[in-house]
């Protein structure tokens, strides 16, 4: 019973991560109505601003503390949120009247353009590295269940970040102006809103969120690539379809589900069937509930 | 391409490559395998244009039809010895067929359910068939697992290489040339009014995704018996990422275009083995770049009609 509730804990820490990643999906898509596929990128450059700021931040505060690792994650979000607002602007406005199909390759193309530019020897390098000790590690001992403080760390700060946004979104007047675009852009832009800055908002917000669950799964798993974000991108894409694309919620809700079935799977069954299980939660969902668990059914108009 | 130039293409482009592996011999070996490569890979992307461009479905998957077909193929040659010409040349066409069966069972399997979606849901499901399909690879101990497989004959030559080519480019063109050909073309450029003319477009995607799963079976088979080595991680995202863009390049549904791209992003990293290390950034660049100012291709040179 107790490797149960490991497994479970184990499944929320990985889970807490993949939903951080899906809102920004399921935001940007519920404005933009596009799949950002360079997205997993995004929390790839979290976790690698976090890798080079570490020591500058160490100057300031003392790392590993918890005020230390809070300050880099800040500002790896706010790098983020700023490289989210650019990639919009260069690669995906000048391309937003255009059909869907082409904004998707783009999108693959900045991708692509991400991957490869970090890999290069004279950028990040393509080998792993290790990434510092942010957060003090502690074991915690409950009864039979053997605990890492961090991964109560990856909890509670996915928490906050969820109330953070719930707080945005549903009391904030950019958070009223970005439910108003998601639910119909051009009456919207006729009320007033300023659609363009809204959108960038919307990515840096997005973006933001990507760097955290970069820096938490640095914390956790501490060895970062630059190809450590496509994996946990698509996953965290399945999750947002899982959820019902667009609806917040319903992000978390399947981050946390497609993490917790994964680590049972990898626990249980087959630790090397554990990259093919999202896909296969994805393939189920569509064909059973293709608006997901918490979406609303779209009816297309003629 | 019409269609009549497309019958003289055919027997042609056959001929063509019967007398060029007659002279294999005389050329050097290291760019024959470059030619192979170029073969296989108009093949795979005339017959992703068939999907993404002709019937407008985003497919990301083609690499794991590749797969499919290239395992296939391989396991079933590797039961032979060495065989005369004639033997061999019968062997090695049977196993190609038989990867093109089970590719595009596969790739039945795969269209039924999933060709109910659109655009992104589709590229993105097509992604995870790709990736299960290499997961459940990786883990198969009999076809070699994560080590991969060593294939024992190398019976790819110039003359399978082109004229498979010649006839995907063929079937394909001929296909969408015809009367219920017109069929695709009229999915990809509106469902709704497709389905209102007693089209059913969920047919149509399924028979262009099982047709285009097939050829990729027997791209599969004949990269199988080029490369003579295969692992799981060769037909990953990345490998359906670069059929994809041969097709952007091309020019979606412009089979001519489509080829050109192929022989050039085929030749492209070998000119720039110099500057290995910026090769994929440059050729990301190049995608964002041409998507930005030419979504049309290439050599697609007809205006887009006016929506």
């Amino acid at each position: 019973m107790s490797e149960f509730f490991q497994q479970l804990i184990n499944g929320f820490a990985f889970g807490s991560i993949l939903a951080l990643i899906a809102l920004g999906y399921t935001m940007v898509y519920g404005i933009l109505r596009f799949i950002n596929f360079a997205h997993g990128d995004v929390f790839m450059l979290g976790a690698f601003a976090g890798f080079y700021l570490a020591p500058k931040v160490a100057t300031v505060f003392p790392i590993p503390s918890i005020t230390g690792g809070l300050a880099v994650m800040a500002i790896s979000m706010a790098i983020c949120a700023a490289i989210g607002i650019v990639i919009e602007k260069l690669a995906y406005r000048p391309l937003r009247k255009r059909p869907k199909l082409t904004v998707l390759i783009t999108a693959i193309g900045v991708s692509l353009l991400i991957e490869y530019t970090c890999q290069n020897s004279h950028v990040f390098g393509a080998s792993p590295k290790s990434f510092p000790t942010l957060i003090p590690a502690y074991p915690i001992k409950l009864g039979a269940l053997s605990l890492n403080s961090n991964q109560l760390v990856v909890l509670g700060v996915t928490l906050a970040l969820l109330a953070a946004l719930r707080f945005i979104v549903l009391k904030t007047k950019i958070g009223m102006a970005m439910r108003a675009l998601a639910f119909n852009p051009e009456a919207a832009a006729l009320m007033g809103i300023n659609t363009d800055v809204v959108i960038s908002f919307t990515f840096g917000l997005g973006s933001a969120l990507a760097a955290a669950a970069g820096i938490l799964f640095a914390v956790n798993y501490p060895s970062i690539d630059p190809l450590m974000g496509i994996l946990p991108g698509l996953k965290a894409f399945v999750a947002a379809v899982l959820g019902g694309i667009g609806n917040l919620p319903g992000a978390a809700l399947g981050g946390i589900i497609i993490g917790v079935t994964e680590t049972f799977v990898a626990g249980y069954i087959s630790s090397t069937y554990r990259d093919a299980i999202a896909f296969g939660i994805l393939i189920l969902i569509l064909l059973i509930k293709p608006s997901g668990l918490l979406g609303k059914k779209e009816i297309e108009k003629v | 391409m019409n269609i009549r130039h497309a019958k003289t293409f055919l027997f042609g482009a056959l001929a063509l490559s019967f007398l060029v592996s007659l002279g294999a011999n005389y050329f050097n070996s290291y760019w024959l395998f470059i030619s192979y490569d170029i073969g296989i890979n108009i093949i795979l992307a005339v017959s992703l244009n068939l999907i993404n461009g002709y019937t407008g479905q985003f497919s990301l998957g083609h690499a794991g039809f590749m797969a499919v077909g290239a395992y296939t193929a391989a396991v079933i040659t590797n039961q032979f010895g060495e065989l005369n010409t004639f033997l061999s040349g019968t062997v090695f066409l049977g196993a190609l067929l038989a990867g093109g069966v089970l590719a595009a069972v596969a790739g039945l399997l795969v269209g039924i359910p999933t060709l109910r979606l659109r655009g992104d849901y589709l590229a993105i499901v097509t992604l995870g068939f790709g990736e299960i399909i290499r997961v459940v690879l990786q883990n198969m101990n009999a076809v070699g697992g994560a080590r991969g497989l060593s294939v024992m004959h190398g019976w790819t030559n110039f003359f399978w290489a082109f004229s498979f080519a010649a006839v995907t480019v063929y079937v394909v063109t001929a296909l969408v040339h015809s009367t219920y050909g017109r069929g695709f073309i009229a999915v990809r450029d509106d469902e709704v009014t497709a389905s209102a003319m007693g089209i059913n477009p969920t047919k149509y995607k399924v028979t262009a995704f099982v047709i285009g799963a097939f050829f990729a079976g027997i791209a599969g088979g004949l990269y199988a018996h080029s490369k003579q080595f295969l692992t799981p991680g060769g037909f990953g995202f990345m490998q359906s990422i670069s059929f994809v863009v041969m097709v952007i390049l091309g020019g979606m549904g412009n089979t001519i275009g489509v080829i050109i791209a192929a022989v050039l992003l085929t030749l492209l990293p070998e000119f720039l083995r110099p500057v290995a290390e910026y090769r994929m950034i440059i050729y990301s660049l190049l995608l964002i770049v041409l998507m930005l100012t030419r979504p049309q291709g290439l050599f697609s040179f007809k205006k887009s009609p006016a929506k």
